[in-house]
């Protein structure tokens, strides 16, 4: 397995197959926020999103932005995310919300009280049928992501897996997303040592 | 393919696989009305496991009760049940858990935000080491699929030789936050649920803890249950449509059942066992995905009248009472079901039925847009 291409957004940096991307931050505007404007996409659905699928959709906006539409491969791509915290970023807001005397529970906070929201967001922009699957793991792990992904190819029809590391919650806001393919050639190898390199290099 | 070595049902029908289905053969349910529970001014009906009994269970067990929460006591029961019969060594490097869960432990969100135990890694921990399993445990949370994902993450791991069991555990309660979130999507419905059944209003919320242990090896068949059956296929698929309503023309659901059928004989197949929460458009799309891919005159069943919809555990709990029935020859009735609707060309089956066929699909659908579905053959490949 090899990684095709990635993007990490980590603190406000935003790196794309090794290479920083600038974009212009704005006073008082969420750095998500601001990427979003910078990349100029029309897409209103993003202002209603939960952190994970914000930080999943401008990844995947980034990773797929100048690949060919009609790459038919797309069609059995599987999206498989990985995190620590699940959705208590928004379980948090859903229970405050509750505890409140004649509370009126907002359908639109509660369905991103699943961390696999992101992984549906990521599926409709981009027209994928495939898999789409979360698994939570007690720190980023790299080994088992590894795994995960070399299992999810024994599906006979899953050609390439996007692949990310997602978390939303209390100080952390950070995504690394890597578009795995099999093979050799035309990659960096998909090995826990090099997703981990990937996740710890700072720029 | 993997078989089945051990299994246990914890809900509101009961503590063990069999106590569970004598009681939904014999049409039990296990809903009740709730008039003012979790603060609700709404009165829901839903099926809860009897907390009383579970923690007297638990106690005899454990002497450090109140350490776990009830999702835990009721996930280590289940999986000490299930193991009554695959008696298997749980502290092996070789066994993996797998845990699927919606919520975990979201009450703890109630008083304390920064409570350990709100995490879903946290509660998979305590349990593996629970039986001192020294495997990082394999977390599920694919919403209402999550039970069929984890028996597929269970399939992968034991067919690539990296374990020889698998510990399936499929645990969701119920709570203030969960009732108040479906509530919101105007989803439940104050009377029993009635999947496919043209007057159907709504579903019902359900609590349980279910366990498969999965052998990759065929043990010797005086070992086994008699009741074993093998997981053959699993796949999941994305509708690619909407984050919380399904496709109107079942996208997801389509690919996922073409994929399990390929080389199989659909007059094989005894019956289907559909995820029918009994929202009308649940229903309506497990209808056009079974009308597109030619099953729909297959025998179909829902169990969401037994149960309510368990969330996490569904996929498991639903595995093991369809497995059960397919091992008694039996297609279980549709609880709740009288009258299809005339523009639904489906076979709902509305009383327990004969069968000697050896297979049957179990399908789920959920939020975030997908879908799943698991191929079961009762007994040993002949």
């Amino acid at each position: 397995m090899k990684i095709r291409k990635y993007c990490k957004i980590d603190r406000e940096f935003v790196v794309i197959d090794g290479a920083l991307y600038p974009f212009p931050k704005e006073e008082g505007t969420h750095f998500l926020t601001a990427l979003y404007r910078a990349l100029s996409v029309d897409y209103p659905k993003f202002h209603k999103m939960d952190t994970l699928s914000k930080l999943g959709f401008l990844a995947s906006e980034l990773i797929f932005r100048e690949e060919d539409e009609n790459i038919l491969m797309f069609d059995n791509m599987a999206i498989i995310c990985f995190n620590r915290s699940s959705s208590l970023e928004y379980d948090t807001k859903f229970q405050d919300s509750i505890e409140a005397q004649n509370y009126y529970p907002s359908p639109s906070v509660f369905v991103y009280t699943l961390p696999n929201i992101v992984t549906g967001e990521i599926a409709i922009r981009n027209k994928l049928y495939g898999e789409t699957s979360f698994y939570i793991t007690p720190h980023f792990d790299a080994v088992q992501m590894v795994r995960t992904v070399e299992n999810a190819f024994q599906d006979r029809d899953t050609q390439s897996v996007l692949a990310a590391w997602i978390e939303a919650y209390e100080e952390t806001q950070e995504v690394l997303m890597m578009w795995v393919e099999q093979g050799k050639d035309g990659g960096m190898p998909f090995l826990a040592e090099n997703i981990n390199t990937l996740y710890n290099k700072s720029f | 393919m993997i078989t089945c070595v051990g299994h246990n049902i914890i809900s509101s029908l009961g503590f063990s696989s069999s106590e569970n289905y004598a009681a939904v053969k014999s049409g039990s349910s296990g809903l009740v009305l709730y008039n003012s529970c979790f603060d609700s001014v709404e009165p829901f009906v839903a099926s809860m496991i009897d907390k009383v009994v579970l923690k007297e269970k638990f106690t005899a067990i454990c002497n450090d009760s109140n350490h776990y929460s009830t999702l835990e006591k009721a996930a280590i029961l289940s999986v000490l049940d299930a193991n009554k019969t695959a008696q298997i060594e749980l502290s092996n490097a070789r066994v993996l858990f797998v845990l699927s869960s919606t919520k975990g432990n979201v009450e703890a969100l109630e008083n304390d935000h920064q409570q350990t135990k709100k995490y879903l890694w946290h509660s998979a921990q305590r349990i593996t080491q629970f039986f001192q399993n020294p495997n990082t445990p394999v977390i599920v949370s694919n919403a209402c699929i999550s039970g069929a994902s984890a028996q597929i993450a269970a399939l992968r791991e034991l067919e690539t030789d990296h374990y020889d069991k698998a510990v399936v555990i499929g645990a969701d309660m119920l709570s203030k936050f969960v009732i108040a979130g479906f509530q919101s999507f105007k989803a439940l419905s104050s009377e029993c649920c009635n999947p496919f059944d043209v007057d159907r209003t709504g579903l019902n919320l359900g609590e349980s803890a279910a366990t498969i242990i999965y052998s990759k090896k065929i043990p010797e068949l005086r070992t086994l249950p008699n009741t074993h059956f093998s997981l053959l296929n699993g796949v999941v698929r994305n509708d690619a449509n909407h984050i919380s309503g399904p496709s109107r023309t079942g996208e997801g659901c389509v690919r996922a059942l073409t994929y399990i059928l390929k080389n199989i004989d659909t007059q094989d197949i005894a019956f289907i066992n559909a995820h029918g929460t009994a929202t009308s458009y649940n229903d309506a799309m497990e209808t056009v995905s079974l009308n597109r891919t030619g099953l729909n005159q297959l025998p179909t069943n829902s169990l969401k009248g037994y149960f309510g919809h368990t969330l996490g555990a569904a996929g498991v709990l639903e595995t093991i009472i369809s497995s059960l029935a397919l091992a008694d020859h039996t297609i279980l009735a549709s609880a709740g079901f009288s009258k299809g609707d005339d523009r639904e060309h489906l076979n709902i089956v509305s009383t327990n039925q004969y069968t000697d066929k050896k297979m049957f699909i179990k399908m789920l659908s959920g939020f975030g847009g997908c879908n799943a579905t698991l191929l079961v053959r009762n007994g040993l490949e002949e």
